[in-house]
């Protein structure tokens, strides 16, 4: 338990993601198994079923510390955190925790639940009574449940994989599911032989190029050696079906499990062997694509609501085949996958499964006039593919490529900025911008990208003199500096004030040449939403 | 019977007398508990302190201010009111108020802290009808742990630290603070480097006679220093700043009773903290009232509600003078300005 709560202060006092995963390896590199299998159960965000209603615990500790409980109310709200609430207000006793993290929770913690009050009252204040306070603080957390300490699933997948030498793909197959905290679990995650989780590999993806927006797409050649789809913004994934199990890898290389439970069913009816690169896209029945900011919602939720189920329902659209049979497709052109894959999906008919659209055409004209069309579908423009090519490895030049539309632009105010993070964190580098509404400047956009270093230092400096107020962290500057943001997407919103948000913002350049006066009004802004009467291209 | 302090828009006024007490406004006669900006401010006329003070608070103060000083314990009647300071314990020549008329004893602790600290002296309990005490860290929440034992872990993390070639930087209030943090370091591990602020108040602490271990004022530094090793002491508002670039691979920590709470640490992304604080803490506040037995209690600066609520509980007669004082409010930017003033070298 000593050796888990010394982690645990360790992960607490840094918020660099390397110190980190070198504290988790090196816990992992003397922790006894049966340890670390539980560390690893918590250090994932699991958490034991409840032992103990947390009403008893405040009730116990404000006694313990002989103080009313409108006063142990008091110091919780203070402190935001019902364990550490506990382990300061109830007196601390010089003694040292024995026992394994491990022997903690199976024969101290565990059996909690069935007792008595009476029992476990008792259990409990000797928990408090017989721990000094860091070491108790943690025991709490075990208990209360909440054990956020600034790491997640995919650094514990690291940390496992530095400390096992396994490869991180491996860990995080057999992580999977619903991974029991035993030793011999433990013991498994570092076998070397890694047949069992090949059935889950990914494959790298292959990525696309941005077109260069001031050269001529023709320049890339004849438009015959050429496929055009549209380009979309959702989540790209692949879709792996083989020996009767499903798994859908992100391009972050995490495995997204249940959280798209209509595409994992539909692809049981794909046949084994079966490997297909993709995007998945929250979109209608009638096939229209819904804007990011309806998929967003969807993203990061561990299990998905029927309510959302029903509001955002998600399709994968099928764009590429690497594997059918068993057999690895990849070094195949373009042209025979895709026929691979069209007659494939042709036999699947399922509405979750859908085969991306070709975009014909006889001249780079087209597609150009084609592509201007793009925001009427929420898409980002048009994807290029060579159809002779392989399916490459990574970010190959001339293989695949994007050509997206020209991004919005406005002319914004600077009204707040924050010091950036990591090497940043000394530089007033994270900025809100704001429009015209009448006379008021109204908030619209957040940018933190796009300047060079030379001007962020410049930037800094200005918000250091022209500092209105300071918020916390955040700085009201005098609303001076004029700078042209470039963005993707504009959706109506009602959690913003300005009744918009933006995709991707990022500066373009700094506008020396304007006066605050000069930025674009909140109606400037509003007339680029899609549907307005001024929407569209601009 | 009525009381010898009002509170009124400019601080505690003794209307007997005709003076105030750490006014947050100039006034003509003004007596200052300690030389903290927000208990000693500009622009009064005439200032009365205890003499342990005197250098600090002619360093914070303006050149033309009129300053009397007098003993701890030594009677001054003003007006007819006599007027004593007695050891706060807070930072050096830090004082409570004593007020005696008629019979009457009424007591201003200022800011106070029981226990140790080599560079002032100790608190010591005053019999009193009236008792004006502050609740900075009035939650039983903070308790705090020995000096010593917070004195091992710093010099064990500079240790640790020079092991790694990196430079500490502890960050602490200029004046009090810091002071004591020296006092309690290790010089034996390596050099102790001063941010200009710090320095000011090393001098102030020399020239009254309290001894501390060698320092250099960080400009005063050779070119060729090497850092790695040092132990910086600096201003928390230095934090995150570029003046920190010049010392490389720096570990970094902050040394407050606000570092008893876990959240207070992380937010402002210090790697460690330390608790020590130069306030009273929960247990040693509720000793102190007993030990001043007082029929009243008034509580100011801080969790004056809750505390002031406690002690009605227990049977003593007391009000919060923050009136507006949200229940819960967390104070921890509150504590920070206060003493967080003097920032540039």
């Amino acid at each position: 338990m000593k050796l888990f709560s010394e982690l645990y202060k360790r992960l607490d006092s840094t918020t660099r993601t390397n110190v980190k995963v070198q504290a988790m390896t090196q816990y992992f590199g003397c922790a006894e198994p049966a340890d670390a299998a539980w560390a690893i159960y918590f250090l994932s965000g699991e958490k034991l079923r409840r032992i103990i209603p947390t009403k008893l615990l405040r009730q116990w500790a404000a006694e313990e510390a002989n103080i009313p409980a409108w006063l142990f109310d008091e110091s919780y709200t203070s402190v935001g955190d019902l364990a550490e609430t506990i382990s300061l207000v109830v007196p601390e006793q010089k003694i040292e925790t024995t026992g394994s993290l491990s022997e903690w929770v199976e024969e101290r913690l565990q059996p909690i639940r069935t007792m008595n009050e009476e029992q476990q009252r008792e259990v409990i204040t000797d928990i408090w009574h017989q721990n000094p306070a860091d070491v108790r603080f943690v025991i709490l957390k075990l208990i209360t449940g909440a054990f956020r300490v600034g790491v997640s699933k995919r650094l514990v997948t690291r940390a496992l994989a530095e400390h096992t030498g396994v490869c991180a793909e491996v860990i995080a197959h057999r992580l999977m599911g619903s991974w029991n905290p035993t030793p011999e679990s433990f013991l498994r995650l570092s076998n070397p032989d890694i047949d069992d989780a090949v059935v889950s590999q990914p494959y790298p993806f292959c990525l696309a190029y941005a077109i260069d927006r001031d050269s001529a797409p023709d320049s890339l050649g004849k438009i015959d050696d050429f496929a055009a789809e549209w380009k979309w913004d959702g989540i790209r994934g692949q879709l792996i079906r083989r020996r009767s199990q499903t798994f859908l890898w992100s391009r972050g290389e995490e495995l997204m499990e249940n959280r798209w439970p209509e595409i994992e069913t539909a692809a049981t009816l794909l046949p084994p062997g079966t490997v297909i690169d993709g995007e998945i896209l929250a979109t209608k029945t009638d096939g229209e694509v819904l804007p990011f900011s309806q998929l967003q919602r969807r993203i990061n939720r561990k299990k998905v609501g029927r309510k959302l189920l029903h509001e955002v329902p998600v399709v994968f659209h099928a764009f590429d085949l690497l594997e059918q049979d068993g057999n690895d497709l990849r070094s195949l052109p373009w042209r025979q996958r895709r026929d691979h894959l069209e007659s494939l999906m042709s036999r699947l008919q399922d509405p979750q499964l859908k085969i991306t659209e070709l975009i014909s055409a006889r001249s780079w004209a087209d597609w150009t006039e084609i592509r201007t069309h793009s925001r009427e579908r929420h898409s980002e423009g048009l994807m290029l593919k060579r159809v002779d090519a392989p399916y490459d490895v990574g970010r190959v030049r001339g293989t695949w490529w994007k050509w997206k539309v020209e991004p919005y632009t406005i002319d914004a105010v600077l009204i707040y900025a924050q010091k950036g993070h990591g090497k940043r964190s000394n530089l007033f580098s994270d900025y809100t911008f704001a429009v015209w509404k009448d006379d008021e400047l109204v908030p619209f956009a957040k940018a933190y990208s796009g300047l060079t270093n030379a001007e962020l230092r410049e930037v800094d400096r200005f918000v250091r003199t022209n500092t209105k107020e300071a918020f916390g962290p955040v700085r009201s500057v005098q609303p001076e500096l004029v700078m042209e943001l470039a963005f993707e997407g504009l959706q109506a919103s009602t959690r913003h004030k300005s009744g918009v948000a933006t995709r991707f913002p990022r500066i373009s350049r700094w506008r020396q040449d304007k006066a605050a006066k000069d930025a674009n009004t909140l109606e400037d802004v509003l007339d680029l939403l899609p549907g307005s009467s001024a929407g569209g291209d601009h | 019977m009525s009381t010898l302090l009002q509170q009124t828009s400019r601080g505690f006024y003794c209307p007997r007398g005709d003076f105030y007490i750490d006014p947050h406004r100039p006034v003509d006669r003004a007596v200052v508990t300690h030389a903290h900006t927000d208990h000693a401010r500009w622009g009064s006329r005439l200032y009365l302190a205890a003499r342990s003070s005197e250098y600090l608070l002619r360093m914070r103060m303006s050149p033309n201010a009129e300053f009397q000083f007098a003993d701890y314990g030594e009677t001054i009647s003003i007006r007819g009111v006599k007027v004593s300071f007695h050891p706060a314990g807070h930072i050096l020549g830090s004082a409570q108020v004593r007020l005696e008329y008629h019979g009457r004893i009424e007591v201003v602790t200022g800011d106070y802290k029981l226990g140790s600290d080599s560079t002032c002296e100790s608190w010591q309990p005053l019999r009193c009808h009236l008792l004006i005490t502050e609740s900075t860290f009035g939650l039983p929440v903070y308790r705090w742990p020995e000096q010593d034992s917070v004195f091992d872990s710093i010099n064990h993390w500079w240790l640790e630290n020079r092991s790694q070639d990196q430079c500490s930087v502890l960050y602490g209030y200029a004046v009090g603070k810091s002071q004591r943090i020296i006092a309690g370091l290790d010089p034996s591990i390596g050099p102790i480097f001063c941010h200009g602020a710090v320095e000011k108040g090393n001098a102030a602490y020399r020239q009254t006679g309290i001894a501390l271990p060698p320092t250099i004022h960080t400009s005063n530094a050779e070119k060729s220093q090497r850092w790695a090793g040092a132990m910086i002491v600096a201003v928390p508002s230095a934090h995150g700043t570029p003046w920190l670039k010049r010392f490389g691979k720096t570990s970094t920590a902050m040394a407050s009773g606000w570092m008893a709470v876990r959240g207070s640490r992380r937010r402002r992304s210090f790697d460690r903290g330390f608790v020590l604080s130069d306030h009273v803490d929960w247990p040693s506040l509720l000793e102190s009232v007993e030990a001043c037995d007082p029929d009243t209690v008034w509580v100011t600066h801080g969790y004056s509600a809750v505390v002031a609520r406690y002690l009605r509980e227990g049977g003593r007669d007391a009000i919060s003078l923050d009136r507006w004082q949200r229940s819960g409010t967390d104070k921890e930017d509150s504590g920070r300005e206060r003493h967080d003033e003097e920032t540039s070298e």
